[in-house]
């Protein structure tokens, strides 16, 4: 993987082919399909708007856009959408809205009382516990440092760029965490979480600006540093 | 289709009011990504038409009772703006609208890849700023652009393009004079790849000969606009297209 991120991963280290939905991408012979690859009679076609990669027989469309889909165990951040009387559900900026069962909540809530303890709105801290074939998805507010986020601002980037602000081993965003002096928490939908003073909050939303705007160009560590 | 059949708009040479040929198409110009908060968008300039198109989604599917089991629903909303007709447009959606956005979305579904999102809605918004004939052409083929824009899994572009006849000349991709004034007109809606055929409607009366003279004007002119719409992803995101 290149220094700034996914979208310029191309692999073989040649040139970056941009593929449309629809365009043949040769025969299919023994190659195997990835992500965003098709099969029409004996030839691949693309499925989605992205950059061709070929790693061995393995082609792969690494997409342009994509929408964030729940997996078990990622880290989000979601708003409180509604409620019943022992459950919320939760928008997690997936297709689909999950919920939070009472029993999965942080502290005592009494049946009825879920209104009370967290309303609609309200941003929160939580882990996705289980997603079912149809995509419906449990969250859990019970671990280490699941909460309300009371604090702070939520910003939000598309989901297949979260590579890009975390950076290799982390680089890109422990270098935005240094210069704005802020705590910053990347949830896997694509939402952030920023919490420090005005003026480094403001620098965090001007770099993901900037990464929302630019990040599927090469050259975005640079651009990012041009900021500081 | 006015029918009248003695307005020349054609000379003995096959050139028509606006200069063009027979099968010429009129200027196209497609931008990628023009309304920034939406997941995909695209603008088309296709002679004096100009429509933009944007998706939202995949998304929760509201109202509830649309959502269906096992795929997603595309909700295709068609509308023109009330500036956009020499004779103003009442605003809101009317039998037109209706019928151009079930068209629409029927075509769109041969495409898309709905059933990767079960119980969720796709929304397309086909906003027409100003109409100069062939605007349902136009519209399908912004939101293809837009749909690719989105990210949203497709086994390929929709293509959309209209022949019509005039004076008794099968003629492709009528401007607003050979349409108002014209004796036929065919839209379809190809898929450039195979060449199979999503969307297809007839106004007026063409012989068998017309109607495949009028087909293969359209397919051809379907290769013609997808290489428009594939250069306005790849300009938009770069690379090699």
């Amino acid at each position: 993987m290149g220094d700034d991120g996914a979208s310029d991963d191309s692999g073989s280290g040649s040139e970056v082919k941009l593929v449309v939905p629809g365009e043949s991408l040769g025969p299919a012979a023994d190659r195997i399909l990835g992500h965003g690859v098709g099969r029409r009679g004996d030839s691949l076609i693309a499925t989605r708007l992205g950059y061709l990669s070929e790693k061995g027989s393995e082609v792969t469309v690494l997409p342009v856009k994509t929408a964030y889909m729940p997996r078990p165990g990622d880290l989000v951040i979601g708003y409180i959408e509604g409620m019943r009387a022992n459950i919320w559900f939760i928008d997690i900026a997936a297709p689909f809205n999950a919920i939070l069962p009472m029993s999965l909540a942080p502290g005592k809530i009494d049946y009825g009382g879920t209104r009370d303890a967290m309303d609609v709105g309200t941003a929160i801290l939580c882990r996705v516990q289980e997603v079912d074939e149809s995509h419906s998805s449990v969250v859990t507010m019970k671990g280490m440092g699941l909460r309300k986020l009371v604090k702070g601002f939520v910003d939000q980037i598309p989901p297949h760029l979260n590579a890009v602000v975390i950076g290799s081993k982390g680089s890109m965003i422990q270098m935005l965490k240094e210069a704005s002096d802020c705590r910053i928490i990347v949830g896997q939908n694509g939402r952030l979480w920023i919490e420090g003073e005005p003026e480094g909050v403001r620098l965090v939303r001007d770099a993901l600006k900037m990464v929302r705007e630019t990040g599927h160009a090469p050259g975005l560590v640079e651009r990012i540093q041009s900021l500081f | 289709m006015g029918g009248y059949g003695d307005v020349q708009m054609i000379d003995e040479n096959g050139k028509r009011v606006d200069g063009r040929g027979p099968g010429d198409l009129r200027p196209i110009e497609i931008k990628v990504g023009v309304v920034p908060v939406a997941d995909g968008s695209a603008s088309i300039r296709w002679g004096a038409n100009y429509a933009i198109a944007t998706v939202y989604g995949p998304m929760e599917a509201h109202p509830r009772k649309i959502s269906r089991q096992e795929r997603a629903v595309l909700d295709v909303r068609y509308n023109m703006a009330p500036f956009s007709t020499t004779d103003r447009m009442r605003p809101g959606f009317n039998r037109r609208s209706r019928e151009i956005g079930k068209v629409t979305s029927d075509a769109l579904e041969s495409v898309v890849q709905l059933e990767l999102y079960p119980r969720s809605k796709i929304r397309v918004e086909i906003e027409i700023l100003c109409a100069e004939a062939g605007t349902r052409c136009v519209g399908l083929t912004a939101a293809s652009v837009a749909l690719a824009d989105a990210g949203i899994p497709m086994t390929d572009m929709v293509v959309s393009v209209a022949s019509g006849k005039i004076n008794g000349v099968v003629v492709c991709d009528l401007n607003k004079e050979e349409d108002n004034f014209g004796e036929a007109d065919l839209p379809m809606g190809v898929l450039p790849n195979t060449g199979e055929l999503v969307f297809l409607q007839m106004d007026g009366d063409l012989s068998p000969e017309e109607f495949k003279e009028a087909w293969d004007y359209n397919v051809e002119a379907a290769q013609e606009v997808h290489k428009i719409m594939v250069a306005a992803l790849a300009d938009r995101y770069g690379g090699v297209a």
